[in-house]
């Protein structure tokens, strides 16, 4: 008798999917701005100290890393936990530095950009200033004098 | 009597809301930047430079030895209290000849720091620090009098004027190697 009779089948209706893709598509994009893109996978633990005056690092193509720590403990048993430094993806010595800015300074193409390159020290904060002052000295032959000491700044100290 | 049927949820501003999250996180989340003190390492000599003949009273001499203690101009100081350093050598900077131990003019002070091989990255960095801290409070304090602004807001020529006043000068002597 019902005037407003519904037709079709009972029962609860299909949850649509059609936002699915605008939840994956968000997701991705998430994840492509957060995610870090990390061209060398580091081989020394680091923990940076802590500082209050630090400046942000502008222009990443113009930063080189270097990294000051001991090994990890995958690779303690072959060279011991004495702090080393790494450049790109391997272990070296102070003297390779020459050769490996170089290699650095080819990579920047605008050659005016070369000047404004900045050397970028991760540096573990129980490390000893000697094998920092080797890193320095050698910098300062080729003439590459801007650093930056990285550091986070975690409040008044 | 038939049984109500649930009405079909409007999933058509299921989008909306997914665009807002995703606007809301491109938003609040940042890109991990590496930040630090930026510092120009002096130019490379073959033979060091005879010391300058500087006037005692203008050089804030900073050391740390290799057992991470510090002299500041001859008193030792905890590396606890390293905070001290960036008073001591604010009132050193300011002092425009009052005092006959501090310096004679912002222009001509000038900081010196020694380390030694064996002294710790981080108390290096955290003097460092306290150093280029002292400097810039004096920046800030010196805009704020002048242009009546933060140090941040000037322009480049405004703050090249605060620097020139107030030059930030640290020397770093070869380190020793007293401690190997």
């Amino acid at each position: 008798m019902s005037k407003f009779k519904k037709k079709g089948k009972k029962g609860a209706p299909a949850i649509t999917t059609a936002s699915l893709p605008d939840i994956v598509f968000m997701l991705l994009f998430f994840f492509m701005v957060v995610t870090k893109m990390r061209d060398s996978e580091i081989m020394v633990k680091i923990q940076v100290p802590n500082a209050s005056e630090i400046q942000k690092l502008e222009k990443k193509s113009l930063v080189t890393h270097i990294y000051i720590g001991s090994p990890v403990d995958k690779y303690v048993p072959q060279l011991g936990s004495a702090p080393r430094i790494q450049l790109n993806d391997q272990f070296a010595e102070a003297t390779q530095i020459p050769l490996f800015i170089a290699n650095e300074k080819t990579k920047v193409v605008r050659a005016k950009d070369r000047d404004k390159m900045t050397c970028a020290m991760r540096v573990d904060k129980g490390v000893k200033m000697g094998i920092v002052t080797d890193v320095k000295t050698e910098l300062r032959k080729i003439d590459f004098r801007k650093v930056s000491y990285l550091a986070t700044d975690l409040g008044d100290q | 009597m038939s049984k109500r049927d649930i009405p079909e949820i409007n999933a058509g501003s299921m989008a909306d809301i997914a665009f807002l999250l995703l606007i809301f996180f491109l938003v609040t989340t940042t890109i991990q930047t590496d930040s630090g003190l930026r510092v120009l390492l002096p130019p490379y000599v073959e033979v060091p430079p005879p010391p300058e003949k500087k006037n005692k009273r203008n050089v804030f001499a900073v050391q740390i030895n290799g057992s991470n203690q510090l002299l500041v101009r001859g008193r030792p100081v905890a590396l606890s209290d390293i905070r001290e350093i960036r008073t001591q050598l604010k009132t050193f900077i300011m002092n425009n000849g009052k005092d006959p131990n501090a310096s004679d003019s912002p222009k001509l002070a000038v900081v010196s720091l020694l380390n030694d091989n064996g002294t710790s990255y981080e108390a290096y960095v955290g003097v460092y620090n306290q150093l280029k801290a002292a400097y810039s409070e004096l920046w800030e304090e010196s805009a704020q009098r002048k242009y009546g602004r933060s140090y941040e807001d000037l322009d480049r020529k405004e703050r090249k004027t605060i620097r020139d006043e107030i030059p930030l000068v640290i020397s770093e002597a070869e380190p020793t190697s007293l401690s190997t």
